[in-house]
């Protein structure tokens, strides 16, 4: 038998699987899909670059021939001759002193969620600039239309809300942590969810009977008021907010999974694993999980714009984020109180739409890879 | 020219998917005369299927076409044919009945529903007449008290049984023309031999012409009167079935023929040593009722069965399905629980738990039926046969252990350099090669083997067969193999357990039981698996 010899390594074709080749081949088919992925992806790399594409501080900045980096670093004002414990980089005096010993490099919009533009033509909110004429736009400023503050980077290209802050930074803040709100919970409770459905399908029995009442119940509790109470004993957070969610969210996954390990128990490999002595744990992990992560895989996608919108409604009710936290549910909160301003609806109605559109797509696309009967034409 | 019914002139099937075209049947002629049996054989793949579907146009259009060819029943071309004259040929001048009698009933309507909406749908049949008709032809088929049946729904109904309300439902309108598309397949050897009987007998009363698809090139000899041999989509060999059989021409049908499995089992030895020891071994599963649950009778799947089985011998179970062989398998290898003792190479282990069994595990292996569902579609051929050795051989090196996955499917007769496929890419009787080298990877003592040929094409089943004998000759194992088909045992078996309803009929060396079976069951049995003969219809029923 040693003639056998040792082969070199599987002759490699990429990364995937033959069977995710396949996938792969099937999701770029969905050409909508497959589009609108890329896109998202694109949008949420930018979102997540934020601090570099809309800032109240310059991205590098040298003064008296020193570089300085006020994205990344805090500078007390004592530095540049002010008092404040953080610098105000969009204050007058202090530009007029950087500029005077050397330069800075502003992102492209010069506000953050929160700045407060303080150079408004009338009150807040004010309409997106281009609905105004020169003059208007920068009257607020000292010198006018003349004045140097009233360049493009200093204008609300999507307006202020009704605290001067400015729309298109909230709007780029907040479709970010929509989307890594809505990740995380995603993630998280598929975790979960498939942890237990998997652990009720395989052992099924008296597990499953006393897990299936326990969801049964635990899925019956009013979520919404829940929350609500919660909201009122808790301060509000990013993460208080994805843990209440996350006792509710787990039960979606439970479900198919169940149903997946259930049907798959029995697969013959399964019992063949079982004969070559394989564990449980293993048999769950490399034989049946494959099966159910088709489902949810395949769910994925629409959990995540689920997650989105229940973050969005809560904002919206005001018992989500913080308050002066980007979102785009506050936003719309706005809009509706401030309907002669409706740039504050609109955009967060755009950016809702765009972005729950991509990823209702993108899981249609996920959904024909995964369909193992998919032809096409 | 007259007698002939139909007349299937140059047909071809092509199938389009995803840019791709597959031509599963190519330029095909054959005729079939007024009264006379057809078969169309083949093994699986071979498009048999695919042409007599396309006589009735049942292919899934517009993924499949036919680039060339006519099909004139009656003289009138069914190709060119509109749905409406479609619909009223099917079920009235062409009827078929399929494989899988357990799906091709609706299992929400009574017997009586199925076959009255063929007579409504045909000859406007209403009423105490259609229920008339029902009856005569439930009595046709062999129903017993058929009165009683017309309210049953399919499940209620055996194998056998839905296969014959089927064929009551094709006899509805006295047809012309029958397809039986592999009518005997899912049904067990009694069974078959009694459909069998029931469709010949059928054909001669109403004087109608049969398309008989099959694989069984024993059930051809027995029912056909000309035979067409398929291979590859193309009809390679036509002629009058006592002539073929007799004379094949081509060497595809020869090797057809040569097929049967073959060979001697391994000689009885009381001399070797006991590998597996059963005593009394029970499997009873509970039935419950009542609010309580309560255990109110047992289904009892394995009741009370002895048997021993040493070294390099090999122990044959037969018997029909549910007749417990699968459960009593399984109980042995400690797969599911069970009571009574069951010894291993002299250890109890009938009390180990799991856990406890583990380190045994890989000195008893199994292999399982269906070689499409037993390999982890999602796994390379080297994961799959390596896993094992990752369990109980943690020691092995990564090279170490890919030597040995290698020497295992060279063993087995499969080129080592396939290990980095995928199951998808082997062809049935390869994916059971594998399913057996991941078995003998392990260096087993004893296999247990359900039925590892009965998903396999004839010549298929005939190599594995040979390889399964060279394997046990080589390691002096122990097989525990566990078949409905009486020719595969014979091949393999020096002791035969016939079973039945989890009971012991006949045990014994294979050689008396195979030429002189004692029980009425066990002759019933052997007639219908060797001569395709329904006799002693007592003894099976009982």
């Amino acid at each position: 038998m040693s003639t056998v010899a040792t082969y070199a390594a599987p002759p490699q074709k990429g990364w995937l699987t033959p069977i995710g080749r396949r996938r792969w081949q099937n999701f770029k088919a969905n050409r909508r899909g497959y589009w609108s992925f890329w896109l998202f992806l694109l949008l949420f790399g930018l979102s997540l670059c934020a601090e570099f594409i809309a800032n109240d501080k310059p991205i590098v900045a040298s003064y008296k021939g020193e570089i300085l980096f006020p994205v990344l670093v805090d500078y007390p004002e004592e530095k540049f001759g002010g008092f404040l414990a953080e610098t105000d980089f969009r204050s007058d005096f202090i530009r007029d002193e950087i500029e005077a010993n050397g330069w800075m490099v502003w992102p492209p919009i010069r506000y953050s969620y929160q700045t407060v533009n303080s150079n408004i033509p009338h009150s807040a909110p004010t309409a997106p600039f281009w609905l105004m004429s020169e003059e208007e736009r920068c009257s607020a400023y000292p010198q006018g239309a003349a004045d140097p503050g009233c360049m493009l980077g200093n204008l609300n290209w999507l307006g202020t809300d009704d605290q001067a802050r400015d729309v298109m930074a909230r709007m780029i803040y907040g479709f970010r942590i929509s989307v890594l709100f809505g990740l995380v919970l995603t993630i998280a409770s598929a975790l979960i969810g498939v942890s237990a459905g998997a652990v009720q399908g395989y052992f099924g029995g008296w597990t499953d009977l006393l897990l299936q009442r326990f969801i049964e119940i635990w899925s019956s509790m009013p979520v919404l008021y829940i929350l609500l109470i919660i909201a009122a004993i808790l301060p509000p957070g990013f993460f208080i907010l994805l843990g209440i969610m996350l006792l509710f969210s787990w039960v979606g996954f439970v479900g198919v999974v169940r149903a997946e390990f259930l049907r798959a128990r029995n697969f013959e490999y399964v019992n063949a694993a079982r004969a070559l002595g394989v564990g449980n744990g293993t048999i769950m992990y490399r034989h049946l999980l494959p099966n159910a992560m088709v489902a949810t895989l395949t769910f994925l996608p629409f959990i995540l714009s689920g997650s989105i919108t229940t973050l969005t409604s809560l904002d919206f009710l005001g018992f989500g984020m913080p308050p002066g936290s980007p979102s785009l549910g506050e936003m719309i909160a706005q809009g509706k109180s401030n309907l002669q301003a409706p740039w504050l609806g609109l955009t967060a109605f755009c950016a809702m739409s765009v972005m729950l559109s991509l990823l209702i797509f993108v899981g249609e696309a996920t959904r024909d890879a995964f369909d193992p009967r998919k032809t096409f034409r | 020219m007259t007698d002939t019914l139909l007349s299937v002139r140059d047909l071809s099937v092509a199938f389009h998917q995803g840019g791709d075209t597959s031509v599963a049947v190519d330029h095909i002629s054959f005729d079939i005369r007024r009264g006379e049996t057809v078969a169309l054989v083949g093994e699986s793949g071979s498009g048999k299927s695919v042409s007599a579907n396309s006589i009735l146009k049942l292919l899934p259009y517009p993924a499949a076409s036919h680039p060339s060819g006519a099909i004139l029943f009656n003289g009138k071309d069914l190709l060119k044919a509109s749905d409406a004259e479609l619909r009223h040929v099917r079920g009235n001048d062409i009827t078929m009945i399929f494989q899988e009698p357990m799906t091709s009933l609706n299992p929400l309507h009574t017997i009586e529903q199925q076959i009255g909406e063929i007579l409504e749908l045909h000859q406007d049949l209403k009423g105490p007449a259609a229920r008339a008709r029902t009856l005569e032809l439930l009595n046709q088929v062999g129903i017993r008290e058929a009165e009683k049946r017309l309210g049953a729904y399919p499940h209620q109904l055996s194998g056998g049984q839905r296969q014959r309300v089927m064929i009551a439902m094709a006899l509805a309108n006295r047809p012309e023309l029958l397809i039986a598309d592999e009518p005997t397949t899912a049904l067990d050897v009694t069974v078959q031999a009694q459909i069998l009987e029931l469709l010949k007998s059928l054909k001669d009363q109403h004087g109608m012409s049969m398309l008989f698809i099959t694989h069984d090139l024993g059930i051809v000899r027995k029912i056909a009167d000309r035979v067409c041999v398929m291979t590859k989509g193309k009809i390679v060999e036509t002629g009058p079935t006592a002539e073929i059989f007799a004379n094949p021409q081509h060497a595809y049908t020869r090797h057809l023929l040569a097929s049967e499995p073959k060979g001697e089992p391994p000689p009885s030895d009381a001399s070797k040593p006991i590998v597996v020891e059963g005593k009394d071994v029970k499997v009873w599963f509970p039935i419950r009722a009542g609010f309580l649950r309560r255990v109110v009778d047992h289904v009892k799947a394995v009741d009370g069965i002895d048997l021993t089985l040493r070294a390099g011998q090999t122990l044959g179970v037969v018997g029909e399905s549910g007749s417990g062989k699968t459960t009593l398998g399984l109980a042995l290898t400690r797969l599911i629980s069970s009571k009574g003792r069951i010894a291993f190479v002299g250890q109890d282990i009938d009390a180990y738990s799991f856990g406890e069994m583990r380190p045994l595990r890989n000195r008893m292996q199994v292999v399982f039926q269906d070689p499409y569902g037993s390999l982890s579609p999602r796994m390379s051929v080297a994961d799959i046969i390596g896993e094992g050795l990752k369990i109980h051989e943690r020691a092995l090196s990564d090279d170490a252990r890919d030597a040995r996955v290698a020497a295992a499917l060279q063993e087995v007769g499969l080129d080592p350099a396939t290990r980095w496929r995928y199951p998808h890419e082997f062809s049935g009787g390869q994916r059971q090669r594998i399913a057996i080298a991941r078995a003998m990877v392990l260096k087993p003592q004893f296999v247990m083997l359900d039925e590892p040929t009965s998903a396999l094409d004839m010549s298929v089943q005939a190599q594995v067969v040979d390889l399964l004998r060279d394997l046990q000759r080589k390691h002096n194992l122990a097989y525990l193999f566990i078949s409905h088909d009486l020719k595969v045992v014979r091949a393999l078996a020096n002791e035969v357990i016939v079973m039945r309803l989890g009971k012991v009929v006949e045990q014994g060396p294979a050689e008396r039981i195979f030429s002189a079976p004692v029980e009425d069951y066990t002759k019933a049995l052997m007639a219908a698996a060797f001569n395709l003969e329904a006799v002693n219809l007592s003894a099976i029923r009982q």
